[in-house]
């Protein structure tokens, strides 16, 4: 980050911001957007809820499809019941709004007073994302486990080996959804109505992740499809891995994927926000 | 009678415009509200042409990914619970058909209500001399949605004619009357939710749970989750009634039981809702008190 910026134009600069200095922002941020979501608690009680009910639903789809004593794919009734459980942890814990967010940050000016901060807006983001999430975590680890006891998941494959490979890529998955979908969210703007966008996305994303079925279930176009795309990766990958059903050299190349896809999203990243706030008018300037 | 009556006649019920009487006149004058604002929904959307144009873009992506969805669970089963593909085709269209209507002009309705409350508007709301129940759920029309009922409504038609059974009058004389049901049972259900804005001034949240309920497990027959699950998505939260009885009959598996109860349940939940609207009302006591 050494392009100081000289055009009068130019985009924001951030390369003055230390590391002490970031570190520090991190701390108090953070606490200030766990407060504000400790405070409105019960907002984040009622996503919470319908977090639950997406693999609630699928749980009762694909069970059915099984059928008592049944297979598909190599998966019977009570593996996906523990398959959509942890899909769920996996979803709360890498999913971001920005999308959403952002039409309504530039449609009413809220992106100025970001944008005149002296810090790259993405650290607030990252802060009010992580603490949503830590707090969400109090309800939805519980369903997780009221999930996998209510319907009788199978979870005899899960040991600490596969919480322990689990981790690391639970952590490379949140950094390239949130990235890559902080991109996205760089859609606004250009665009003023990003709904379709963010539908289509959300479209691929479903089916090419591995959140609306186990990809060994898609059909063959749709699993190659997904395997040059970054969505794999970011929910079947690790709930894969937590279920152990990835072994061996298989999760050394899933780890080296997860990492080149967040290289890949810093760069986009870095690309798009140049052009992005170049772009950027603000309503009444 | 004109406007600006306040205190307990808020809560005297329907009300008749100077100069008109008795029950045909009362539907006249609601059915006139209703026109207005219809007509004032259309007018906005004129205004914002690409929004119409957005929520078709946005209306194929959704019916696209539920028919690859099913695509995919039909390649490897061939059978749902004993409900075929077309079948739940022709539920994915009831399911897309009810959504319409609610995102034509309930929900849109509900929410500003719920604002009204908050922000003490609503007080406007209930001094017109009208149904002040009539008044708050058409206030607002969001003509966008109708690119959804129609959708559905096609969805179902193509569904239909690919099923198996074939409808007879009766089938689809009964089909229309439970799709009636349902919108009255789901409307009621959101009436009595967003009612309960009177004493809890946030609420738009709990409709965010309903419309999640709704949009997950309304698209799948109900007779395929667990008992307990079923009861609530029948009784408590009602998504059953207003999508997978409307498609048994139009793919010729409903029974004369459920079309009963449907209709049972519609009338009793309107009347539940509407006599909860009146108690809430005479306990409101607006913005500035």
């Amino acid at each position: 980050m050494a392009d100081v910026a000289t055009r009068p134009a130019a985009p924001p600069d951030f390369s003055k911001v230390s590391l002490g200095a970031l570190r520090r922002y991190y701390v108090g941020e953070f606490a200030a957007s766990a407060a504000n979501n400790l405070a409105y608690r019960g907002a984040v009680a009622i996503w919470v809820v319908t977090t639950v009910i997406q693999p609630m639903v699928s749980i009762v789809v694909w069970r059915t499809v099984a059928g008592p004593g049944g297979e598909v794919s190599g998966f019977n009734a009570s593996e996906f019941v523990t398959y959509f459980a942890v899909t769920m942890l996996v979803e709360h814990l890498t999913f971001i709004w920005l999308m959403w967010e952002f039409e309504w940050r530039i449609r009413t000016g809220a992106m100025s007073p970001l944008l005149l901060r002296p810090i790259h807006p993405i650290h607030k983001d990252v802060c009010e994302n992580l603490s949503y999430k830590l707090i969400g975590l109090v309800g939805v680890l519980p369903a997780m486990v009221l999930l996998v006891i209510g319907f009788g998941g199978d979870v005899s494959g899960i040991g600490v080996v596969q919480v322990l490979t689990f981790l690391p890529a639970l952590v490379l998955a949140m950094a390239v959804r949130f990235l890559l979908e902080w991109v996205l969210a760089l859609s606004a703007f250009w665009v003023t109505k990003t709904s379709a966008l963010n539908n289509l996305y959300f479209a691929l994303f479903l089916f090419l992740s591995g959140s609306f079925a186990p990809l060994a279930v898609l059909p063959e176009a749709v699993r190659t499809l997904a395997y040059v795309s970054p969505f794999p990766w970011i929910v079947s990958f690790p709930v894969e891995l937590a279920l152990g059903r990835r072994t061996g050299a298989e999760v050394w190349v899933g780890y080296l994927a997860q990492v080149g896809w967040v290289l890949v999203a810093l760069v986009l990243l870095r690309v798009v926000w140049r052009r992005a706030v170049r772009v950027y008018s603000a309503v009444g300037s | 009678m004109t406007g600006g009556r306040v205190g307990a006649d808020w809560t005297s019920g329907p009300r008749v415009a100077p100069g008109e009487g008795g029950l045909a006149g009362l539907v006249r004058h609601d059915l006139r509200i209703l026109r207005t604002y219809l007509s004032l929904g259309v007018l906005n959307l004129v205004q914002y042409r690409s929004d119409f144009v957005l929520s078709v873009v946005n209306a194929v992506i959704t019916l696209a990914t539920q028919v690859l969805g099913l695509s995919v669970i039909f390649s490897r089963t061939t059978d749902l619970a004993g409900w075929g593909v077309y079948d739940l085709l022709v539920l994915i269209g009831v399911h897309f058909l009810i959504g319409g209507v609610l995102g034509l002009v309930v929900r849109p309705s509900m929410e500003a209500m719920m604002e009204g409350i908050r922000l003490g508007t609503f007080d406007f709301t209930l001094v017109k001399p009208a149904d002040s129940q009539l008044l708050a759920s058409v206030q607002v029309v969001r003509p966008q949605a109708l690119v959804d009922v129609l959708v559905g409504l096609g969805v179902v038609v193509f569904g239909v004619t690919r099923v198996q059974a074939s409808l007879s009058v009766v089938d689809v004389v009964l089909s229309l009357l439970t799709l009636l049901c349902g919108l009255v049972v789901v409307y009621s259900f959101i009436l009595a939710l967003s009612t309960m804005a009177f004493w809890f001034v946030r609420l738009d949240n709990v409709l965010v749970i309903f419309q999640s309920l709704f949009g997950e497990a309304g698209r799948w027959p109900v007779t395929i989750f667990p008992g307990w699950l079923r009861i609530v998505l029948t009784f408590a939260v009602p998504v059953a009634f207003a999508v997978t009885v409307p498609s048994e009959a139009l793919t010729g598996r409903l029974s004369l039981t459920s079309a009963l109860s449907a209709a049972g349940l519609a009338l009793l939940f309107f009347a539940a809702s509407r006599w909860f609207w009146f108690f809430a009302l005479r306990r409101y006591t607006g913005a500035s008190a």
